[in-house]
């Protein structure tokens, strides 16, 4: 039980901080050609967005859970289980950062979800 | 490479050179992330358990966990793999870069048995090779659609 509250903690906070950090990107566009100093200037204009930190401080929570899991928990298990979020991310990505998402990539999740289906039950 | 190959390089920047990009910082993301967990799972194993939730406790376990040297590694490995995962996002869809870093769950796999000596059941390797399916189809599609690239 603890572990389901852990592992829905982590899937959950990671999954809205990397709607909102992409967000954030998306606002940014394209870095091309990435060369140390566009990578620089980059970081800079990022780190002075709002939806970053908000991202940022969301990951933190789910990361301070994921260590404190990987302290009991077997890292073989603990992380493939929280790639759950696959279908929280691909539903995240189409209804709130309406991106397009193809069949091709809907038919990709399922198949990582059934792989993740099959990890867990061993 | 020949000038020419250059220019058709310049002339695409949504074809292959964009796919060429996307893929470089998908290996980039996948090694690093791949890395970091490892090291920090091996980190907190040193560590030992958190048992006891009282706030004294967690201040202790929180001081011996950033006095090991596996966890200070994991962390720089995760700063490299958030740099790479910033700038993927810049152009590709989260949609498309979600599923294909999946793959680094294979990779963790591999990582958890060889280093950490974890035992891996045939139905867990079914799973990540299910996983690598997945990734293979994401793969397919186009990183950046919405035509920001």
């Amino acid at each position: 039980m603890r572990l389901v509250l852990f592992i829905s903690i982590v899937i959950l906070t990671g999954t809205a901080g990397d709607l909102a950090v992409s967000h954030a990107m998306k606002q940014i566009g394209h870095v091309s050609p990435i060369t140390p100093s566009a990578i620089f200037r980059f970081l800079a204009q990022a780190f002075q967005m709002v939806w970053l930190w908000i991202g940022i401080a969301l990951m933190a929570t789910g990361f301070f859970s994921l260590l404190a899991l990987l302290s009991w928990a077997d890292v073989s298990f603990v992380v493939p289980a929280t790639a759950l979020s696959y279908v929280s991310g691909a539903l995240g990505a189409k209804f709130l950062l309406n991106e397009h998402v193809a069949p091709a990539r809907w038919a990709g999740v399922l198949l990582v979800c059934l792989g993740v289906a099959l990890i867990s039950m061993s | 490479m020949s000038l020419k190959r250059l220019r058709i390089l310049r002339l695409r920047p949504d074809g292959l050179a964009l796919r060429a990009k996307t893929y470089l910082l998908l290996a980039l993301m996948v090694l690093f992330g791949s890395l970091g967990n490892v090291l920090l799972s091996r980190g907190m194993k040193e560590t030992g358990e958190i048992l006891d939730f009282s706030p004294r406790a967690l201040e202790d376990a929180f001081v011996k966990v950033f006095m090991n040297g596996s966890i200070w590694f994991g962390i720089s490995s995760l700063l490299i793999f958030f740099v790479s995962y910033l700038l993927l996002l810049s152009w590709a869809d989260y949609s498309y870069v979600q599923p294909a870093s999946a793959i680094g769950y294979a990779f963790v796999a591999v990582l958890g048995y060889f280093m950490l000596g974890e035992f891996i059941s045939l139905t867990r390797w079914t799973g990540v090779a299910l996983i690598c399916a997945g990734v293979a189809l994401v793969g397919r599609t186009d990183p950046s659609p919405s035509g920001r690239g």
